[in-house]
């Protein structure tokens, strides 16, 4: 049998805390799947990074198999130990005919940046998860690139419960804000017409201003670039700097289009080097090498 | 050199004070909750307000390579709406163990009103529950008797003077408050506060022991730059390095960090990309650079170009 995420957490954390802070930890959660009220929940958030530390969740690769199969898409590398504790703590918490989105909305409002951070990295773990959709969407107009990172990156719930109006946002605030595109669960699967064309509006908008555009632009555009405008903006990417090379090479062997396999061929070094499998989007390098 | 400057109303100072603050030396700032230049009406403001404190400004300051810590608690003046005091109340136990919250402030009397009296009682009531230090506003005018006061409601309330920053202290309050055992805190503020001349000829009569210097720079007229350059005055006029560290650095990092909340670890060690709180580092640290005092937004005003 599959375990539950919260059973591969409680083990997580037991194994990590010093043993006086899981027995802490345990009989709280024990108190807020009982009686214990709203009040109780907020000090036990708050108390939980001073008793159990606030170290890197030690993970194996089996961890992370677990959690996969547990729940698909998820991936806690990067989880912190005081974090899944607060997650713990969330999901054991029961409030009397309460919405659990309520809860989740009061303590959004009260939270500190490495709270919040917790909150969201639990979101595809939470009950009724679906109600959490606009609370997600709020955590994304953070301007912490940290909490927002916490939503949109190694997290399912955008790929199950977004959109396509806020998951292209998403997308495009990453961006924004500097953050890779890879780690989004649900790139590709996702990939969609829209955002096809809002990528390539972005890249026109860097290239009046003279700005760089960053490679895994690119790979939002790739499947669905079949006619002669976006082909353009493909051949003129590949005309760039190296880093620019490589993610318009990438996104012509992902698109559908004849005339694609021809602009590629102008580059036989890089699709040699894709068809080698040493070019791919997860290995892309962003930094130009040094002059 | 290394500051910390434990008195800083960041929420009101823009990017360039930040970086002139690193490019000084301050390696860590404490913002205390406090009135904002005109009252809050409604309990959702100060929710509101604390969540910036406790999390955006936090941020903004990694930017910059700061390390930011905050003080929460129901300011004097605003202790006077009872309704909002109420609900103040209530709330502030939801913000005292966030992270870096260092203590219960900036709490005391503004005209030594009754509700006033009442509610800096209650949240001394309330570092004493949670086990964290307190940060004492001492009023402005009627300073004297209202200094006196604040410690004799700490004492009375049991709390040990080690675990109390009373500031804006001038030549008239420093005696005592040393002498009774709390930590005594000097704003270095234009005009108002202290000027750092004078803070100079304190640290020479009375030595650094449990002495702090701070700006309280907010939205008034106010330097950000308090604590280095009045290091670089004692320094010049003969006060002994090791007393300016204490005044200027360590006394803030001992007082504060009874908290368990704040620790020299915090920016001498910080992890190389703290991905969970995204605090850049020190490069004034790292880059080994000699720290420097210039006006804030002096390298912005020397460039034509913006990029």
């Amino acid at each position: 049998m599959r375990a539950r995420p919260v059973d591969l957490l409680r083990g997580w954390v037991q194994l990590q805390a010093a043993p006086e802070a899981w027995t802490w930890l345990e009989e709280r959660l024990d108190a807020l799947a009982g009686e214990a009220g709203e009040r109780d929940l907020y000090i036990v958030l708050g108390l939980i990074p001073r008793r159990l530390a606030k170290d890197d969740l030690e993970l194996q690769p089996d961890d992370l198999a677990a959690a996969q199969a547990a729940s698909d898409g998820w991936n806690p590398s990067g989880w912190s130990l005081d974090g899944a504790a607060r997650v713990l703590a969330l999901l054991a918490f029961r409030s009397e005919g309460r919405p659990f989105a309520q809860t989740f909305k009061q303590l959004r409002r009260t939270a500190d940046a490495r709270e919040l951070i917790a909150l969201y990295r639990g979101l595809p773990l939470y009950p009724e998860r679906e109600s959490l959709e606009a609370e997600a969407g709020e955590g994304l107009r953070s301007n912490m690139r940290a909490v927002f990172e916490a939503i949109a990156h190694h997290n399912p719930f955008p790929r199950d419960v977004f959109d396509d109006h806020r998951w292209n946002h998403m997308v495009l605030k990453a961006l924004f804000v500097g953050s890779r595109l890879d780690p989004i669960v649900g790139l590709d699967q996702r990939a969609n017409a829209e955002l096809a064309r809002i990528m390539r509006d972005y890249a026109h908008e860097r290239w009046a201003a003279g700005r760089p555009v960053t490679p895994e632009l690119w790979r939002c555009v790739g499947p669905f670039a079949v006619d002669g405008e976006a082909l353009a903006d493909l051949a003129r990417a590949l005309d760039g700097p190296p880093v620019e090379r490589e993610g318009a090479a990438l996104a012509l062997a992902a698109s559908p289009a004849p005339e694609a396999r021809r602009l590629l061929h102008q580059a036989p070094d890089l699709e040699a080097a894709i068809a080698a499998g040493d070019l791919r989007w997860d290995r892309l390098s962003l930094q130009e090498p040094a002059a | 050199m290394m500051f910390i400057d434990p008195h800083a109303h960041m929420i009101s100072r823009t990017t360039d004070d930040y970086e002139a603050m690193a490019a000084a030396g301050v390696v860590a700032v404490i913002e205390p909750a406090f009135w904002v230049g005109q009252p809050r009406t409604y309990v959702g403001t100060y929710i509101d307000y604390l969540a910036s404190i406790v999390g955006w400004e936090r941020f903004r300051a990694g930017q910059f390579g700061i390390r930011h810590y905050c003080t929460v608690g129901l300011n004097s003046k605003e202790a006077n709406d009872e309704e909002l005091a109420e609900g103040v109340m209530e709330i502030l136990p939801r913000f005292a163990l966030k992270e870096g919250v260092v203590a219960i402030g900036e709490i005391g009397y503004d005209e030594q009103t009754k509700l006033e009296d009442k509610y800096f009682r209650l949240q001394l009531e309330l570092a004493k529950e949670l086990d964290l230090p307190v940060m004492v506003h001492t009023p402005h005018r009627d300073k004297k008797r209202g200094t006196t006061r604040s410690m004799d409601v700490c004492e009375e309330h049991g709390i040990d003077p080690s675990k109390v920053v009373i500031d804006h202290n001038n030549e008239e309050t420093v005696g005592e408050v040393l002498q009774r055992g709390f930590w005594a805190g000097f704003s270095i503020y234009p005009s108002t506060k202290m000027g750092n001349a004078r803070m100079v000829e304190i640290l020479k009569r009375y030595g650094a022991e449990r002495i702090i210097v701070d700006s309280a720079c907010d939205w008034g007229i106010s330097d950000s730059l308090g604590v280095p350059k009045t290091a670089k005055l004692a320094l010049e006029r003969g006060v002994p390095e090791e007393a300016v560290h204490r005044a200027c650095y360590l006394n803030a990092l001992t007082a504060y960090g009874q908290s368990g909340q704040m620790q020299e670890a915090d920016w001498l060690n910080p992890p190389a990309v703290d991905q969970r709180t995204l605090f850049e580092g020190n490069s004034i640290l790292r880059g080994g650079r000699e720290p420097r005092i210039e006006v804030p937004g002096e390298q912005r005003r020397r460039s034509l170009t913006i990029e």
